[in-house]
């Protein structure tokens, strides 16, 4: 039931990017380089979701985008504190 | 109207390509930060105004509220990469991680 | 009075925020009743517990139309420009792999928390540069800068006519 195929077709090369940072994700020499890679993983998860959600005509899934945004944005936040020295 | 909405997910896909190659082959972790934050960010801002156009022109309850939301996201995106970028960037030097081959460092000249 | 006023501009703006999400969703014009309702309580909410934070220390300029319309054009005039610069800039740079990377430091003079952010923000997405560390007391910035061409740069040579327009928006 894809209605807008093009949105499926940038969403499907979206999904490719997203494996090829989960090889940084694997390999990233120190735990900074491992942050940075699951922040663009986030990203690209937002895009990919909002993408879906064009696709599917269903509204549901940029709801989660948005939330995913807030969350992973936090979340980086957090770990970049952690990555500093601890949360003091 | 079709034909801009295909240029946007275009550019799009290319430029988010353009981070995740930049990830893999950089050398450190501050230029990754670079890559990954200049690419993703522009990538995800022209994939979200494709969207955005498609539920302008789509009209209506569904097609309004998908222009809205993937603004929003796109507004939300812009504010919040470059500060956590930052905030890892910042997180990597004091962790001690000093940046490769680098001619000048004078944020470790203050220390 | 002044803690009143600061609740209020805090809770329009979060009902402005709330009405954009529920906008397509009932009868009355775009919105709903009840949707209305529910952002009234929670902008109220966040009114009360974020309000003393948000406008200290110079915030309340950033109330002047003036400054958003000088933002609209900054957005899509010159920072459009430059951060389309700046993905060519990395994809040249992927490709060839020619790196001189250094941390630089340098003062563009700004003093208030909102203008440091729009610029250290402006800097990570234009061409070749990546904001480290901000020095609170003085207003250094240190940045990353990918291809280092002077060891103690002035801010024009690392970002050009930006803290002028960092200036004009926020100070």
């Amino acid at each position: 039931m894809i209605v807008a195929l093009p949105f499926g077709v940038a969403a499907a090369v979206l999904l490719g990017f997203i494996l090829a940072s989960m090889v940084r994700l694997g390999i990233g020499p120190t735990a900074a380089d491992r942050a940075v890679a699951l922040d663009t993983i986030n990203t690209l998860v937002v895009a990919t979701m909002i993408l879906l959600g064009a696709a599917f005509g269903q509204v549901v899934l940029m709801d989660v985008a948005l939330v995913y945004a807030l969350l992973s944005f936090v979340s980086t936040l957090y770990i970049a504190r952690y990555l500093e020295g601890g949360l003091k | 109207m079709n034909a801009l909405i295909y240029a946007f997910l275009a550019i799009g896909a290319v430029f988010n390509g353009l981070g995740a190659v930049a990830l893999l082959r950089f050398p450190d972790v501050y230029t990754r930060v670079h890559g990954a934050t200049k690419c993703t960010t522009f990538g995800s801002i022209f994939s979200l105004l494709g969207v955005a156009v498609y539920g302008f022109a789509q009209g209506g309850g569904i097609g309004g509220t998908m222009a809205v939301r993937a603004f929003l996201a796109l507004v939300f995106l812009l504010l919040t990469n470059p500060t956590g970028s930052h905030a890892l960037a910042r997180a990597a030097h004091r962790a001690g991680i000093k940046p490769f081959r680098a001619v000048v460092d004078r944020l470790e000249e203050r220390r | 009075m002044r803690r009143a006023a600061e609740w209020t501009a805090t809770g329009m703006f979060a009902f402005a925020v709330y009405l954009l999400l529920a906008t397509f969703t009932g009868s009355l014009g775009l919105w709903a009743p009840d949707e209305l309702i529910a952002g009234a309580v929670l902008a109220a909410v966040t009114a009360l517990a974020t309000g003393a934070f948000l406008w200290a220390r110079g915030g309340w300029r950033l109330l002047q139309p003036q400054r958003w319309i000088l933002f609209l054009i900054y957005l899509i005039g010159p920072f459009l420009v430059a951060m389309a610069k700046a993905n060519l800039d990395v994809a040249w740079r992927v490709i060839t792999g020619r790196i001189r990377p250094g941390i630089v430091r340098f003062n563009p003079g700004l003093h208030t928390e909102f203008g440091r952010t729009l610029l250290a923000n402006s800097i990570t997405l234009t061409p070749g540069t990546l904001t480290v560390d901000i020095d609170d007391g003085s207003g250094d910035f240190y940045v990353h800068w990918i291809n280092v061409t002077d060891e103690s740069p002035t801010p024009e040579r690392v970002c050009g006519s930006f803290p002028n327009w960092a200036r004009r928006i926020a100070e």
